[in-house]
């Protein structure tokens, strides 16, 4: 049981923001002792920020960061008792492996057979025995790595912070290393904070993880909790594979998908009230069509080692099964989902359609043409007439927008936050200035880019407002 | 290399080292003019002998050796402040600095005569081998900077961090980390202001004052005056002492290049 | 953290030792000598205008055959293994750290009458001057300078991939084309800055006209330091006026060149 002493590094509302972009969004985050916690992430969400916060090289704008129940903002690196290993190691090229991990100790003038003893301690913990006198640069990435955790570990740190550790390593050395991170992990008894982007090195080795996106936390939990329980749709999408569909939740216990009613077990989500749908791939049973609500067509069948993969269509949407035994493409089957493994959602994006508002500049009325401003820039929209400096709320579905070539009429540098497959689209959420946007799209944009955003009028539904009113 | 490269790589080289090989083989020569009378060491110690040309030597390398140290230790530093600039102010103060180098040597050296001058008149002092050694500073400088801001650059900022990590502050972490990294562009940096001191005449020309001499102000003397074979034994001299010089920094580089090539 | 202070004793000295004594320059340029205003330090420069003029000649009929000299032998460095490569840089370098006004005196030993060369043209039947003219003052300068311009076209020459140029020729280009669409266009900041590094100092060089040149071959670079030690103010117009020539140059130069290639 943990309880609250335990706690030795706690964030309270951190808010970081660079050049006006906000990289960290009023976050709050404790560390307990001896965890193995890793913060996950795609990349630009916020999770290196949050490490250099904690190891004092970036300062909060707002919040504070506190170190066993003291305040300790402002205070430089060298005075905290936590340590780092830096992504791309950075080890000190012109010192050999003893005296890189016996830096720390020689600053704070460690007795000298104390620090020969230590390093070798360490060196046997990290498994390089007897390299003490070789050069790092002479060392494979895999040693280096471990040099760098030594030189940090051999400090004595409450916290080891570590930023993307594996990155640079191939897929096998990588396997190795979580293994023997984890060891090293439990031999020293340390806090790691583990920083990456893969969900699986998260997954094995953590006892909590953070899920982070777009500078906030989405959910913090066990490795099983975050697999089994996204709390939405990017959590979901982000840990292992999943078939995320748009929902609706009619009652406590029955939900709507692709036109079926489905029994599951969540609650409190209220009537009628549209939410995602996850059911992992290993979840669905592969059974004959009248066996089960949802019918579908194999499309596609791939070995992989452990299972197949079968890609069923069903009413429109794509499903991903994982199953041990195969199917031949062109199969009709049903797809059997016991009501527990079917997780609810509340949706990230809670309209179903955009709404927002523009200034009428000017107006045509020969031409049928009204010229609008959203957020500083200009639209022309045919087809409608409105007298210039009305303003409208315009309603837009998600289909009408798309990112937008070269010229004139878009929204300039949305940032996209999220991008989840759907099962038939791709469901996109985008950030402007003033608001969040809900995109369709058909093709796999980058997340945590910018792009140019523009809009189809012709499906618009126009509103005149009256003050701050609708009329 | 085709025959054709080969001829003209000669042919150059023959350009290049000509006059050199000339001045050096009639150092020898036991006689004052440019027809060989035999051959003698006598003009060599002659050069030794002559108690000017010494102390212009020892001047020389003085200011070498101050301006270089000093130079170094200032353009770092300033490398170091100038990479932390952003934006114009950075491309300004690069600017400025490059000023000095791209202007003529002639015009750094009557400016500066021109100031020394008037602060001569104002403070009562003369000048001689300080206002040389600021002199030479003043030109040495940018050429620090100008090797040292790319190490800056390239130089992996986590290793900095890192020694703050593990406990150094911001001083300790540039003696005992940075440094290092900044170490080959330091050297070059030190080498080449060497090399501009010691070969400098046009500004120790205009900024030496009445009485302060070194070698290439005691070659222009001695080029002026009568020809002398001395001259020509101390272009063998001072061309010999060039190629050690040259072959042991070629050899340094080539042990670095190759532990660089194992590091990665 | 990152800080910005070292810099200051740096932008200090700048200020004092490089843009107080060009402000004098200035100052001095537009005074007379009891201090008062007047132009006239530039009707005075005005009348060595021929100097100046066959100053910029000499400069950029020397900068000329040097690039015509360097850009084969810098071309065939780049195309060595990285030893000869080495061993050719040094080779290039050496002369270069030997003193400058040994280096002119050796032109002398070889040049005047009865000098080596002088000999053996007479040997053959051939008598003429070789000191003391035009010539031997662009040959003095091409011979100052040319390492000037070898090192920077080899040394952008030396990073042109050789895969490139066999890509080319692997989609037909001859020789002659191969240079003129791939060599060339890669080479154009290596010209910038030995154009640079070679123009620079000889059009503002003093001496190497005094020694290898006639009476009438004087450059500007002489006259200021014939005229500054008895009249500052005009010899802070012609040194001005010689900066501001200069970098009028260099700025029309880095139009052709990539802003790096200068420095």
């Amino acid at each position: 049981m943990t309880t609250k002493n335990d706690v030795i590094v706690s964030l309270k509302d951190i808010f970081v923001q660079f050049d006006g972009e906000v990289i960290l969004n009023h976050i709050d985050l404790d560390i307990k002792d001896k965890e193995f916690l890793t913060i996950l992430g795609p990349s630009g969400c916020g999770k290196t920020t949050t490490l250099r916060i904690i190891g004092g090289f970036l300062e909060p704008e707002q919040g504070t960061v506190t170190f066993e129940g003291k305040k300790i903002n402002g205070l430089p690196p060298y005075k905290r008792n936590v340590n780092t290993v830096f992504q791309k190691y950075s080890l000190f090229p012109h010192l050999n492996v003893f005296d890189n991990i016996a830096f720390g100790m020689k600053i704070k003038k460690v007795p000298k057979d104390e620090i020969k003893r230590r390093v070798k301690e360490m060196l046997a913990i990290v498994d390089l025995k007897g390299y003490e006198k070789r050069s790092v640069s002479k060392l494979s990435g895999g040693q280096q790595q471990r040099v760098a955790i030594a030189r940090a570990l051999v400090c004595d740190p409450k916290v080891l912070l570590l930023d993307e550790p594996l990155g640079a390593l191939d897929l096998k050395l990588r396997k190795n290393m979580q293994w023997e991170l984890k060891q090293i992990q439990q031999k020293t008894n340390t806090a790691f904070v583990y920083v990456t982007h893969d969900q699986e090195e998260a997954l094995t080795m953590s006892d909590t993880v953070v899920v982070m996106n777009n500078g906030v936390i989405e959910q913090i939990g066990t490795p099983t909790d975050v697999y089994n329980e996204p709390v939405n749709a990017f959590v979901a999408d982000f840990i292992g594979d999943a078939n995320i569909i748009n929902g609706t939740m009619l009652d406590d216990c029955r939900v709507r998908i692709l036109g079926e009613e489905l029994e599951c077990v969540d609650k409190g989500f209220g009537q009628n009230m549209p939410i995602d749908v996850v059911i992992r791939p290993e979840d669905i049973e592969v059974v004959k069509p009248e066996e089960a609500v949802l019918k579908g067509e194999v499309t596609e069948v791939v070995f992989k080692g452990v299972h197949y993969e079968i890609t069923v269509m069903c009413k429109g949407c794509e499903w991903i099964i994982h199953s041990t035994e195969g199917a031949k493409v062109g199969d009709k089957i049903g797809m059997k989902i016991i009501p527990f493994n079917i997780q609810i959602m509340n949706k990230m994006f809670l309209a179903e359609k955009n709404t927002f508002y523009a200034d009428v500049v000017s107006a045509d009325k020969e031409a049928n043409t009204i010229t609008v401003h959203v957020e500083d820039s200009e639209f022309e929209i045919e087809g409608q007439y409105f007298e210039p400096e009305t303003k409208l709320a315009i309603t837009l579905p998600p289909s009408a927008l798309s990112i937008a070539g070269d010229g004139v009429g878009h929204l300039d540098d949305v940032y996209i936050e999220s991008v989840i497959f759907k099962g038939e689209h791709n469901e996109i959420i985008l950030e402007s200035d003033k608001q969040k946007w809900l995109m369709q799209s058909d093709v796999d944009e980058q997340v945590a880019t910018y792009v140019p955003l523009k809009f189809d009028f012709t499906k618009a539904e126009f509103r005149v407002m009256e003050g701050e009113n609708e009329t | 290399m085709k025959k054709i490269s080969k001829i003209y790589t000669a042919l150059i080289i023959f350009f290049m080292y000509m006059p050199i090989v000339t001045l050096i083989i009639f150092s020898f020569n036991n006689g004052k003019t440019t027809v060989w009378k035999g051959f003698t060491l006598k003009w060599y110690t002659d050069l030794f002998r002559d108690s000017q040309i010494i102390s212009s030597l020892w001047n020389t390398l003085i200011i070498a050796l101050l301006a270089s140290f000093i130079a170094t230790a200032l353009g770092t530093m300033a490398a170091i402040g100038i990479n932390n600039f952003k934006g114009k102010k950075r491309i300004l103060i690069q600017n400025a600095s490059n000023v000095e180098i791209l202007s003529p040597d002639i015009v750094t050296g009557v400016a500066l005569m021109l100031m020394f001058t008037m602060l001569g008149v104002a403070f009562h002092f003369k000048m001689g081998f300080l206002t040389v050694l600021l002199a030479h500073i003043t030109f040495c400088t940018p050429y620090v900077v100008l090797n040292v801001l790319p190490r800056i650059r390239h130089m992996d900022y986590s290793v900095y961090e890192a020694a703050l990590d593990l406990g150094c502050n911001q001083w300790q972490a540039f003696r005992k980390v940075v440094i290092h990294e900044l170490m080959p562009g330091m050297f070059s940096g030190f080498l080449m202001s060497f090399t501009f001191s010691m070969d400098d005449f046009v500004i120790t020309y205009f900024t030496r004052g009445a009485s302060f001499q070194t070698l290439s102000i005691q070659i222009y003397t001695m080029t002026h005056q009568r020809i002398s074979p001395k001259i020509n034994a101390l272009s063998a001299l001072m061309f010999v002492v060039v190629l050690a010089l040259m072959i042991v920094v070629n050899l340094k580089d080539r042990k670095s290049e190759k532990q660089q090539a194992q590091r990665v | 953290m990152r800080l910005k202070r070292p810099s200051i004793p740096y932008i200090i000295w700048m200020a004092v030792f490089t843009f107080i004594p060009i402000a004098l320059i200035l100052y001095s340029a537009f005074t007379d000598s009891s201090g008062g205003f007047t132009l006239e330090p530039f009707t005075k420069a005005f009348g060595y205008f021929d100097v100046f003029l066959r100053s910029l000649w000499i400069a950029f009929i020397s900068t000329l055959i040097c690039l015509v000299l360097a850009y084969p032998i810098g071309y065939i460095m780049s195309r060595q293994k990285k030893s000869t490569q080495n061993i050719l840089t040094m080779v290039i370098m050496i002369p270069m750290w030997m003193n400058f006004l040994l280096r002119i005196y050796a032109w002398i030993t070889l040049l005047q009458s009865g000098g080596p060369i002088d000999t053996m043209l007479s040997l053959l039947g051939i008598h003429t001057t070789l000191i003391g003219n035009q010539g031997a003052v662009i040959l003095g300068m091409v011979y100052e300078y040319l390492p000037f311009m070898v090192l920077p076209l080899y040394s952008v020459m030396a990073k042109i991939d050789n895969n490139l140029i066999e890509a080319a020729e692997d989609l037909g280009s001859n020789r002659l084309s191969v240079m003129r669409k791939v060599v060339f266009p890669l080479s154009i900041p290596g010209i910038v800055s030995g154009v640079t590094m070679v123009f620079v100092p000889s059009a503002s060089t003093f001496l190497v006209a005094q020694y290898l040149g006639g009476v009438d071959d004087i450059m500007i670079g002489d006259v200021i330091d014939r005229i500054f030690w008895s009249d500052q103010n005009t010899g802070a117009a012609i040194a001005l006026i010689l900066m501001a020539a200069i970098f009028l140059f260099l700025i029309i130069l880095n139009f052709f060149g990539d802003e790096e290639a200068i420095a």
